[in-house]
């Protein structure tokens, strides 16, 4: 009975930690982030060099975890004509920054500047964790630093 | 207790499976798997005991300390000033030698806001370079404030404290010496009573960060010789928010409150205030009453099943775990290898995947470890690395979980095969 009571009042107070299910059964297919996009763009980044010749770069780092990304931009006539990067990370921060330099360059430094954490988020086309979403912007923030520096 | 001696089926690693029964949380599932947890550097997980005494006192004895005349009120000062006298005695030290803090980093901070104010312009500050950050950054900001310089005594390629380097560093212009018994990353244990003899030459005092060594070795301060000890009540099974400075008295006397208001006093004016004896004059404020009781349930916990044991139980486990380790291939150990003057801590890169991908697949086996740079970014730069998978274990755990981690690690390098 008094068990039972306790059990009640454990109940009531879980509302006011609000953990997630910790007790969750395992992975699914679609909660799977390392699928093999993610792991071919971290063992094989695309862009991940440093230019010869660029218009700016620009440094940032996640002192949560240590991850550090530089991006160099070269710009012409309003647009990204070559991007790249160098850095250290873990899969999910190398990856999202081998995908957004492929995916950004060419284009309008206006379009470039207006992506959002939800663009990257649909790029790297898995679910990501409040912690893991810092990694994975990482190199979006760095870009857009990059791009207050051109104005 | 909990604790039954198997003496006839002599197993390398006997009478753990009781000691786990009074962990309740270790029998949560995780991702559907059983929870292995391995981050007892960072936080332990609490027996029991400790939470049915934090429980009774709220439910049979909560009031505030050292204000009441009432029967509640002095029952309630009496369970905090005798949880002091049972860490007192835990650690070779009296009674009124132990300040509550909040915790390591609160003690440490006490000692750099209280030492400092008497330090001058050119007064040298030794730290070592496996320092946590909480041992470092108040002392930064004190030799900043008073134009001190800090020095720092080197790592050998054993991960050990060069003495040598440490005997010149240390000199006639050092008037603190502040160094980890344990460091939270490598897992070496440094020579305290060594560093003492060496700072005393000097007339320098020596500090002992024992964050990680008092939940895990005998810990006794007349034997180390050191002159203030901090460490944090939720690294020994005790709760968080609790954490202890111990301090030699006539060092204590003499030295100026950190915090003001109530309780650290003797007698107020509207100019001026007084100091209460020790060791109040260092507690202003409500102090963390049910945690210190906590705190003195998990020393007792721990002397119930015995330091010894303790070390003896991880030592055959830091054997087994270094040995187990070894066979990942494209695995480095970032600490010592031997077994002598290190703990159960295991810090190491594993080739090409970074360490939170590590963490974040062995989570989904039920694996908790930490990975980054563990509040050490200093030691981190000193050995060129971005940061480490750490495993670091305590008296609950076991073999098991030591093969749990190596069958996960090796699940993590087959998903970045
Ligand atoms: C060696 C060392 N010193 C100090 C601390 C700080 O302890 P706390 O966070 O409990 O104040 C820690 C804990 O992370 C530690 O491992």
């Amino acid at each position: 009975m008094a068990e039972k009571r306790n059990e009640e009042l454990i109940a009531e107070s879980a509302a006011v930690i609000n953990h997630p299910e910790i007790t969750a059964a395992a992975l699914t297919e679609q909660e799977e982030i390392y699928k093999e996009n993610i792991i071919d763009h971290y063992k094989y980044p695309r862009n991940k060099k440093e230019l010869s010749q660029y218009t700016c770069s620009r440094t940032e780092s996640n002192p949560l975890c240590g991850d550090k990304i530089s991006i160099y931009l070269a710009v012409d006539a309003g647009k990204i004509t070559e991007i790249s990067f160098q850095g250290h990370g873990c899969a999910i921060s190398q990856a999202s920054a081998s995908m957004l330099t492929e995916h950004s360059k060419g284009m309008s430094l206006s379009s470039v500047a207006s992506f959002t954490e939800k663009d990257v988020q649909s790029l790297l086309g898995i679910p990501l964790s409040p912690i893991r979403m810092k990694c994975a912007i990482l190199s979006l923030k760095t870009i857009h630093k990059a791009l207050e520096e051109l104005k | 207790m909990a604790m039954k001696t198997n003496e006839i089926e002599n197993k390398s690693v006997p009478t753990i499976v009781p000691v786990e029964e009074d962990f309740p949380i270790l029998k949560t599932l995780i991702n559907g798997k059983k929870l292995v947890y391995l981050d007892n550097s960072a936080t332990t997980q609490k027996p029991k005991q400790v939470i049915a005494a934090m429980t009774h006192f709220y439910e049979h004895c909560n009031a505030n300390v050292h204000r009441g005349i009432y029967t509640l009120s002095r029952q309630a000062t009496e369970a905090y000033e005798k949880s002091r006298q049972i860490i007192a005695d835990f650690i070779g030290a009296s009674f009124d030698e132990i300040i509550f803090t909040k915790g390591t980093t609160e003690s440490l901070n006490l000692l750099a806001s209280s030492l400092g104010k008497k330090l001058q312009p050119g007064d040298e500050i030794v730290l070592s370079e496996m320092e946590h950050h909480s041992n470092i950054v108040p002392w930064q900001q004190i030799a900043k404030e008073k134009k001190c310089i800090l020095k720092y005594i080197p790592l050998t390629a054993e991960y050990t404290l060069d003495l040598e380097k440490a005997k010149k560093i240390i000199n006639s212009k050092t008037k603190i010496v502040s160094v980890t018994q344990m460091s939270n990353v490598l897992g070496t244990i440094n020579p305290i009573t060594e560093l003492a003899r060496i700072a005393h030459a000097v007339d320098a005092v020596l500090i002992v960060d024992g964050a990680q060594s008092v939940p895990h070795l005998p810990v006794n301060v007349q034997e180390l010789e050191c002159d203030f000890l901090a460490f944090s009540g939720h690294k020994m099974g005790g709760p968080t928010g609790i954490g202890v400075l111990y301090g030699k008295r006539k060092l204590l006397e003499n030295m100026e409150p950190f915090l003001y208001g109530g309780d650290m006093i003797r007698e107020v004016s509207f100019d001026n205030a007084s100091w209460n004896e020790l060791p109040w004059k260092f507690e202003a404020g409500t102090p963390s009453i049910a945690q210190a009781i906590g705190l003195a349930a998990a020393v007792q916990y721990l002397q119930n099943y015995g330091m010894d044991k303790i070390v003896e139980h991880e030592k055959k486990l830091t054997a087994y775990a270094l040995q187990k380790l070894s066979t990942i291939p494209g695995l480095k150990i970032i600490g010592s290898a031997h077994l002598d003057n290190r703990g159960a801590i295991f810090s190491f890169t594993l080739d090409g995947i970074h360490s939170h991908d590590v963490s974040e697949i062995l989570d989904r086996e039920g694996i908790a470890v930490r990975g980054g740079h563990h509040c050490a970014m200093p030691l981190m730069s000193r050995l060129q690395l971005p940061g480490t998978t750490r495993a670091s274990l305590y008296l609950y755990n076991t073999e098991k979980d030591v093969d749990a981690l190596v069958t996960g690690l090796k699940k993590v390098q087959k998903v970045f095969a």
